[in-house]
């Protein structure tokens, strides 16, 4: 064990265990990447042709083409050499969907979107979720505990298309309150600067609620359970019996230790950012992450599959990595692994 | 809060609730008189991907590009080939040539003119090897295509070709913009420059595209002014856009036609529309397995299949009954074949004939093998799957035991269709405007990724698509279709199920609207909004 307060100490055992970590990445994300590769290469189904299946304007000759073209004729780990080779100087390809733009941009355009809803709704459910599972925690089987409980867990286990749809017959179609779809009105162009804010904010407003809704399940959860394991501990006991007030014994040696299993899903949510639900984004028409990759693969746009699953991959791993050091922060006594 | 003022609330909310929806229910029966302005908004389940159509396979982008680009030729309402930007066309006698005039009144968005050099331009793009697209196919077949004069433009086949003349509706590209470019790469696959009614205007990635009127459009300047296509991923979604008025018009599925639109403030709002729509569904059948190789067998089959109940119990009376590859309003449809009404007796009878004897088990044996088979059906497509099931119910009638399976799309067609790996299929055909079946039907047509995969062999039939596609006289196809639909109805290698309806709902401020074979598209640029029931300024 390294003591806490000889910092000049501590750093340079934490750039080497950085490093280490850092270093360690590249053969796991070399893996991740073959493995992905092969198993998207083996799905039936060819990119370009797949849309064309079945149609009679589209003969043989055309067909063998079209693989020439996207090179589909050479031996698949050739294809993974040719890919590899770019990747590693950061050029994700040309997508091999019918629009060919460079992969990159096609996620570039689509990551703000996804980014900003998942982060909005990730803080509400932090927001809300923990001082819920706080409050369930300290309060433990009364009724209102058991109301809370079952609230979250009705938005966990409410099908999302379904509760969904409800609220968009309900606020769209009846009380004509709030947009069905989409991020922006059509005439959104011709709007002041406040009444853009508002019109931006009415689409959001079921999407992101939508999302939060499900989330607050586990987070809360995680929370109370965490807590009231902390709540047993001797020194909690020792702490009461010393004549602190619950509220000190709460805040400053409950929380603190409680709080360390949500860090680490706090870290687990990083590459959850990029990542968007089809279901969610379809219904709600949001043009985010979630459909660019249901679409890619559904046109085995390899590319673009492969493009997601790098940035994705990545950031997982670096999430880990960025829990680890928080829990760090969190808890001295993990401050070496 | 008590309860009182709570009921009260209530009351009132519910109150304005129908307040706000109460409007002149004939507001918009009015026909008015054609005017320039308004906005049409349409939703489609995927983003376009390519607006440069030969190198877009998807319908999203044929359905934008259709209003930014012309063809040398197009069909008119009842699917008769008119002129589009060529004003005529000569067939030399020996069939083998077409001399197309071209109009000299067209200019490109940019305001260049239009000439034959355009169409040599594209002509040459779609030939090219480096050009991947997927239309190629009957392009391959010229012989030799001249530029005459800036407004006259020569192809020869070197056989006579009778889908020749139509191939020419393909989207002629611009010259000046794409020469000497790489066509894949170039910016007008996002930002096209056509000859058509509409131009671009904007195209937000995943929200929608823009088009605005062409005022300066060769066959009058469109009376709506812009085209809005909104990208819908869900169509739950798009249908409760519908009912908010977020959209202006979309294609309903059969019960969203019949019972979700029927109720007075959606008709108030809007019309509903209904056409042939240009396909049909079969059930195919394995030719190679030893009991489909008898015609008394598929016979059976589809007399034991009971069509109407389909239609009526599955697409709820959205469709006719199919009785050949073309649907009946279609010039080449021979409605004068033999017929496979609902019958179970004479069902029986041809499979007793064939030599099956009912076993103790209530299943037909044929040499102590019971009949069983399965259907394979791709996943996604509901009405399919209801299909296989009620033909598994008529099918248990008569002693045939039948099993379903349900497949992914993409290895439905590699691992069972391509290697020739099913008993039979329910699948789908979409009729073309040409009635050139030729690659489905042909006997050398069976190789692998080739179409007429149910292995149908036939020497009349492949004599008579042979002799339809290489003349160019229309009285003489029709002879040879009339004759392959009769072979066809006698030989049931698949049993036609049906021609399912297109429902159109469309806002009842467009006017002008007339469904017609060839749907009710073909004269959109004619839509109008009288002046005092449009929406949207601009």
């Amino acid at each position: 064990m390294v003591c806490a307060g000889k910092t000049d100490e501590v750093y340079p055992v934490m750039v080497r265990y950085l490093l280490k970590r850092l270093i360690l990445m590249i053969p796991m994300l070399l893996g991740i990447t073959i493995i992905s590769f092969v198993v998207i290469h083996l799905t039936p189904g060819e990119p370009g042709v797949i849309e064309a299946e079945m149609n009679p304007k589209v003969t043989k000759e055309v067909r063998e083409r079209i693989r020439a073209y996207y090179g589909l004729d050479k031996p698949l780990h050739i294809q993974y050499y040719m890919w590899l080779k770019r990747i590693v100087k950061l050029d994700f390809g040309i997508s091999f969907a019918s629009d060919r733009r460079p992969v990159i941009e096609k996620i570039k355009e689509r990551i703000p979107i996804t980014v900003s809803i998942n982060l909005i709704s990730m803080l509400l459910i932090f927001i809300i979720g923990i001082p819920i599972g706080i409050y369930c925690a300290k309060h433990k089987d009364t009724t209102i505990d058991k109301a809370l409980t079952a609230f979250v867990f009705a938005g966990y286990a409410a099908p999302t298309f379904w509760l969904a749809l409800l609220l968009m017959m309900f606020f769209g179609v009846y009380l004509e309150w709030l947009p069905i779809s989409g991020l922006k009105s059509f005439n959104f162009n011709e709007m002041s600067f406040f009444e853009k804010i508002m019109d931006v904010a009415g689409h959001l407003i079921l999407p992101i609620f939508i999302s939060a809704f499900g989330g607050l399940a586990g987070i809360s959860r995680y929370m109370k359970s965490s807590l009231l394991e902390v709540l047993r501990q001797e020194y909690i006991i020792t702490a009461y019996a010393k004549g602190l007030p619950e509220d000190v014994v709460l805040k400053k040696h409950a929380l603190r230790n409680a709080l360390l299993p949500v860090i680490t899903i706090i870290g687990l949510s990083v590459p959850g950012l990029i990542g968007g639900s089809v279901i969610f984004e379809s219904i709600f028409s949001i043009p985010g992450m979630g459909q660019l990759f249901y679409m890619s693969v559904m046109a085995r746009d390899y590319p673009t599959i492969m493009g997601i699953l790098v940035i994705g991959a990545f950031l997982t791993l670096l999430g880990n990595l960025l829990s680890d050091i928080l829990y760090a922060v969190a808890d001295p006594r993990i401050r070496i692994g | 809060m008590t309860v009182k003022h709570f009921i009260s609330i209530t009351i009132l909310l519910f109150f304005c609730l129908f307040c706000t929806k109460s409007k002149d229910p004939h507001f918009y029966d009015e026909r008015g008189t054609p005017a320039y302005g308004d906005t049409i908004i349409t939703a489609s389940i995927g983003e376009p991907s390519n607006l440069i159509p030969i190198l877009a396979t998807d319908s999203p982008s044929h359905e934008v590009a259709s209003f930014i680009y012309n063809g040398l030729v197009k069909y008119d309402k009842n699917l008769r080939i008119v002129g589009n930007l060529a004003e005529s066309w000569e067939v030399s006698k020996d069939n083998l040539t077409i001399t197309f005039k071209l109009r000299r009144d067209v200019k490109w968005h940019d305001g260049v003119p239009f000439t034959a050099h355009d169409v040599m331009f594209t002509y040459k793009l779609i030939t090219d090897p480096k050009t991947p697209t997927a239309y190629a196919g009957d392009f391959l077949l010229v012989k030799e295509a001249r530029v005459i004069d800036d407004y006259t433009f020569r192809i020869t086949y070197s056989k006579p070709f009778a889908p020749g003349l139509i191939s020419w509706s393909t989207a002629i590209l611009p010259k000046h913009l794409l020469e000497g470019k790489d066509i894949t790469n170039s910016p007008l696959s996002r930002k096209p420059v056509g000859t058509g009614p509409y131009k671009f205007y904007e195209w937000i990635p995943g929200e929608r595209v823009v088009l605005t009127a062409n005022g300066e459009y060769f066959e009058g300047r469109p009376y709506i002014n812009r085209y809005i296509m909104r990208v819908i991923p869900d169509s739950a979604t798009m249908f409760l856009e519908l009912k908010r008025y977020g959209i202006d018009m979309m294609g309903l599925t059969p019960i969203q036609a019949v019972r979700q639109t029927d109720y007075p403030a959606f008709k108030r709002e809007f019309n509903k529309f209904r056409y042939l729509s240009f396909g049909y569904v079969y059930l195919g059948y394995n030719l190679k397995h030893p009991f489909f190789k008898d015609k008394r067998v598929r016979q059976a089959i589809s007399y034991a299949i009971n069509k109407k109940e389909i239609i009526d119990g599955i697409l709820l009376g959205q469709g006719v009954e199919a009785d050949g590859p073309y649907k009946p309003d279609m010039w080449a449809y021979n409605g004068n074949v033999k017929k496979y009404p609902y019958d179970r007796q004479k069902a029986k009878a041809l499979l007793s004939e064939a030599g099956f004897k009912m076993g103790q088990d209530n299943i037909l044996y044929k040499g102590g093998i019971p009949f069983e088979f399965t259907i394979l059906v791709n996943q996604g497509n509901d009405v399919r799957i209801k299909c296989a099931e009620l033909i598994q119910k008529r099918l248990s009638e008569i002693g045939i035991k039948v099993k379903i399976r349900v497949i992914e799309w993409a290895s439905f067609i590699n691992e069972f269709i391509d290697k020739r790996d099913f008993e039979a299929v329910i699948l789908g055909w979409s009729i073309p405007h040409d009635p050139d079946i030729f690659d489905i039907w042909h006997s050398s047509k069976q190789g692998k990724k080739e179409l007429n995969f149910i292995s149908f062999e036939n020497k009349e039939v492949d004599e008579l698509l042979v002799k339809a596609r290489h003349t160019l006289d229309i009285e003489e196809r029709k002879r040879c279709y009339f004759r392959i639909q009769e072979i066809l109805a006698e030989e049931q290698p698949y049993t036609f199920l049906f021609v399912p309806y297109a429902n159109v709902a469309i806002h009842k401020r467009f006017k002008g609207i007339e469904p017609a074979p060839a749907g009710i598209m073909y004269d959109f640029i004619k839509w109008y909004v009288p002046e005092k029931q449009m929406r949207y300024i601009q």
